[in-house]
């Protein structure tokens, strides 16, 4: 385990040292909220954030494996390609926004946006989601043990959202579907990635695209 | 009575100015399909443009240089303010951004080839970079777009520039579309969409929004591409001043201003014909903006939006623009609106000129379609020759007049050099009307 | 366009700690506006006593104002100068006719707050100096607001700069761009306000003195605004015993809340919380849109 502190080195020559290194565990240090850490990282690293962390944390992962004990700002995991994040705190908006693969694991809340924009990837929130998560989402799939807020799924392509709590409002297009065993092998296995054993897969609702708006219609002129 | 035969006690039947024949098929249009009209392309109506300026020659007062024979130097570096690679070209024409799904692949070919040809750079669109692309641009820079269309970091860091777009002239404050019939496979899976669904483009960007968070946004593109590439902001014209003031601040390299006239691949004609301002009147607010941050020539302008002629090239840069982008220009060069194609733009119901369909994808030219038959019309090696043919001409036009000037370098071009043909215009750049001294708003006369 | 941090202490005992916390806050907000800054600090009230922050104080102007002021408050007040801002304490008898001697007096002195409590400074350059001119530091008191500007649509000006206090005790900071704010200044002038700025924010601020005078409480004010303001926001807000947050629906404008038994604090971003007293112990959220979120001192 090697220990990087953002006391004693700029953020810029520890993210060059993540960015070069090909394998190993790193604990970064002191991060006080500081934005765009671990960002970047191409290879299987192991890194550790001890504490909270501001916008981007781990932006555009791709193969590394990056725990935050603490709270992220926005963005989290923006953009990630593969690896996963694990954030043991809650989430600020947009967590995982154009994520492509790869999985991001939110022990606490995540704020609004959770998933906007989602490209593939696979995101697991323990707690509850705030309004507009899952907006324009594209692909993947969008875990949610609590509950969600306004507006869940609007204007959803073919993203599946999984919901244990209640929704407050679904928004434009998106529409509640029968439970497959193919969905709900999907969420059993994604609560098990998430290393949640608490939480049945029994008792979650999935949503998906109704689909309407794939195609410019006048009754629809009103949603677009 | 006879046919010919006017009758002098009636009037002659006569179309409204207000509901003209346009408009009255406008509204026929509204009704029938009950949904806004999409097109491409830009702009129609006649705005205030570069022709409404003229430069005054040497005479008497000043001196020219010798046309051919006398350097006139119109390379142009841009992002030297932070970036550890800045771009260098050998002209002050660029070529805007036009992604792979608005356009085939053969166009997107030919747009590097030529442009790689005259020495400058091309620029990726929504739905992300192809390799062919990236094989066909030396200088490449990749758009970074509220979509986030095929974004990946591999590309981000393989490219040249990154450009940062809040929004383009055509539709500040708006979203892109691409209709279903543009949704090829290719394409799709690019954007990871369905296929031959109506895409919806988000206006917003899905993880930021205000130029104090834009700021973080650029740090962390900083640190993933190792502080080399310069960061340039895309806005489209409507508050230039406070626009590029704020580009500055969140910490841009370069700023790209685009006027109304800039083209679209498939915009609301309402959004095309009626949001932003021309790019004429954009120009002098921007660059008060820099001046007033001492950051002009610092911080790069690139202008865009209705470039057409060296004309337009020589006076863009002697408003104070750093560099100009051409897209809707380009393609015309590329083969767009050809004479050749008449009856086939008759079959669509337009004329060679007229053709502003490319949402649905049936371009004859083969350059706004995915259709492969279609697409393949385009030889990107002919197309690449005519439009490094015509960057040419470009570059040499403004050289002449900066020549004529007096200047050894088509950057030493400046305000004074000009004067306005029109009260507009001599208010919108505050140049003195042509034959005066005097701009609207100016005390003294 | 900014970043925006307030502190609400519940512990009587940091008391002391109130202008050195907040500047620590201010000063990790430069980044998000370097061009000026600005803060509040309540200080606690003297029964019987008014105070006026006066700004624009040079010494060509100082010697006249303050016999001018000593003139109407017979002799009875007192005049504490922090670089060019003037703290004035007098009776409350005195406030009408010191308002409109320092409303005529020009030559760049303008009211910056007025109330039992609350102080007012702000300044142009970054936060580091501004804190610095107005040993924000040594400050003590029960609550405080401070916000960095970057500016947007009006100019770098003392006067452009947040917070805006346009009621007794009141003072209001605002992240975002409101979008309907000159028909809102419009209505408000029709109303009787008064405005010193092109701003945005000092219609939201107006907006909230005009409900509040009107008998609002500060919650049901920040309530209403909801349907009125229109646009990006977060506002903090203080009155003389009160502290609020508020976001738009849309929340796209950043905002953390930390609460402690000793404090409830604000930031733009959590890195301006970072080095606040057992930091890691406090409940770390973000507030939701449309929710008022408010603390009350006990009267």
């Amino acid at each position: 385990m090697k220990t990087l502190d953002l006391r004693t080195a700029p953020l810029r020559e520890i993210n060059r040292i993540l960015q070069n290194e090909h394998e190993g565990f790193y604990e970064i240090r002191n991060s006080s909220g500081q934005h765009a850490l671990a960002v970047g990282l191409t290879a299987p690293l192991s890194v550790t954030i001890d504490g909270h962390a501001g916008y981007y944390a781990a932006g555009m992962n791709q193969n590394a494996r990056i725990i935050i004990n603490g709270n992220v700002g926005q963005g989290v995991a923006e953009n990630m390609m593969s690896g996963s994040v694990h954030v043991k705190g809650c989430a600020s908006s947009s967590a995982g926004a154009t994520a492509q693969g790869g999985l991001l694991v939110i022990d606490g809340d995540a704020g609004a946006r959770c998933g906007i924009s989602l490209k593939g990837a696979n995101i697991v929130v323990r707690g509850s989601v705030g309004h507009m998560s899952a907006f324009m989402a594209q692909s993947g799939n969008l875990v949610i043990c609590g509950d969600a807020g306004d507006a869940l799924g609007d204007s959803l392509y073919e993203t599946r959202i999984f919901v244990k709590g209640k929704v407050r409002s679904l928004g434009a297009d998106c529409e509640e579907k029968e439970m497959t065993p193919q969905d709900l092998e999907i969420l059993s296995s994604l609560l098990n990635d998430a290393g949640i054993h608490d939480i049945s897969a029994s008792g979650f609702h999935v949503y998906g695209s109704a689909r309407t708006l794939y195609h410019f219609h006048v009754d629809n002129a009103s949603a677009y | 009575m006879t046919k010919n035969h006017h009758d002098v006690t009636k009037t002659f039947p006569r179309y409204s100015a207000t509901f003209d024949e346009f408009t009255i098929s406008q509204i026929q249009r509204a009704a029938a399909t009950g949904i806004y009209d999409i097109r491409g392309g830009g702009t129609k109506r006649k705005l205030p443009h570069f022709d409404d300026l003229l430069f005054l020659g040497a005479s008497m007062s000043r001196y020219p240089l010798e046309g051919y024979r006398e350097r006139c130097g119109t390379d142009v570096v841009l992002g030297t303010r932070f970036a550890k690679k800045p771009i260098y070209l050998k002209t002050p024409v660029t070529i805007a951004g036009m992604s792979f799904g608005a356009l085939s692949a053969q166009a997107k070919e030919a747009l590097g080839r030529g442009a790689t040809a005259a020495g400058t750079s091309t620029t990726t669109g929504d739905g992300g970079m192809t390799p062919e692309e990236r094989r066909h641009s030396a200088t490449l820079v990749y758009q970074y777009l509220p979509s986030r269309y095929g974004m990946n970091p591999d590309d981000l860091r393989k490219a040249d520039a990154i450009e940062i777009v809040i929004g383009q002239g055509a539709k500040p404050g708006g979203g892109g579309m691409l209709l279903g019939q543009k949704i090829s496979e290719r394409v799709a899976k690019m954007r990871d969409l369905p296929v031959g669904i109506d895409q919806r483009s988000a206006c917003r960007h899905p993880d930021w929004t205000g130029p104090d968070d834009l700021e973080i946004k650029i740090e962390e593109l900083r640190e993933i591409t190792n502080h080399e590439k310069p960061i340039y902001i895309k806005v489209g014209a409507s508050r230039p001043y406070y626009d590029i003031s704020l580009a500055v601040k969140a910490g841009a390299d370069v700023v790209v201003l685009d006027g109304m006239q800039g083209g679209t691949a498939a915009t609301q004609e309402v959004f095309i014909e009626h949001v932003g301002i021309p790019i004429l009147a954009a120009i002098r607010p921007a660059v008060q903006a820099l001046q007033d941050l001492g950051m002009h020539r610092k911080v790069q302008l690139v202008v865009s939006g209705g470039i057409r002629t060296g004309a337009d090239v020589a006076k863009a840069l002697a408003l104070g623009a750093d560099a100009v982008a051409i897209g809707t220009a380009a393609l015309i060069a590329l083969g767009d609106q050809s004479p050749d194609l008449a009856s086939e733009y008759a079959n669509l119901g337009a004329k060679p000129g007229t053709y502003d369909d490319w949402q649905d994808g049936h371009d004859p030219a083969g350059i706004t379609t995915q259709d492969p038959e279609l697409a393949q019309r385009l030889d990107p090696i002919l197309g690449g020759r005519r439009l490094a043919n015509y960057l040419s001409v470009l570059t040499m036009e403004a050289q002449t007049l900066a020549r004529a000037c007096g200047k050894s370098h088509v950057h030493n071009l400046e305000p004074e050099d000009l004067v306005a043909l029109t009260l507009e215009a001599a208010a919108m750049t505050q140049l003195p009307l042509a034959g005066t001294n005097w701009y609207p708003g100016k005390p003294g006369y | 366009m900014c970043g925006i941090v307030g502190l609400f202490l519940k512990n009587r005992a940091l008391q002391p700690e109130l202008g050195r916390l907040t500047s620590l806050m201010l000063e990790t907000m430069t980044e998000r506006g370097p061009d000026s800054a600005g803060f509040a600090v309540y200080d606690g009230a003297a029964a019987g006593h008014r105070k006026m922050t006066v700004r624009g104080i040079s010494s060509s102007n100082a010697g006249d104002l303050e016999s001018g002021f000593l003139q109407i408050t017979g002799n009875n007040g007192n005049v504490h100068q922090r670089c060019d801002h003037l703290v004035l304490t007098y009776a409350e008898e005195h406030e009408t006719p010191l308002r409109a001697y320092m409303n005529e007096f020009g030559r760049g002195v303008h009211i910056a707050s007025c109330g039992d409590s609350i102080e007012l400074y702000k300044g142009v350059g970054l936060p580091e100096h501004v804190a610095t001119r107005f040993e924000l530091k040594t400050m003590r008191g029960t609550h405080a607001i401070g916000h960095t500007r970057m500016a947007t649509e009006s100019a770098v000006t003392i006067a452009g700069a947040h917070p805006f206090s346009t009621g007794p005790d009141q003072c209001l900071v605002h992240n975002g761009s409101l979008s309907n704010h000159n028909s809102l200044r419009r209505m408000l002038v029709r109303e009787g306000l008064a405005f010193d700025t092109e701003n945005d924010s000092e219609v939201a601020a107006g907006y909230l003195s005009w409900r509040l005078s009107r008998g609002d409480k500060l919650d049901q004010a920040l309530e209403s605004s909801i349907d009125v303001l229109d646009g990006f926001y977060t506002f903090v807000v203080g009155t003389r015993d009160g502290f609020a947050v508020l976001r738009d629906p849309v929340a796209c404008k950043p905002a953390v809340i930390a609460e402690t038994d000793d404090y409830v604090a604000f930031a733009s971003e959590y890195r301006a919380l970072a080095e606040l007293p057992a930091i890691q112990n406090a409940k770390v959220l973000e507030p939701e849109p449309q929710k008022v979120y408010h603390w009350e001192h006990a009267a």
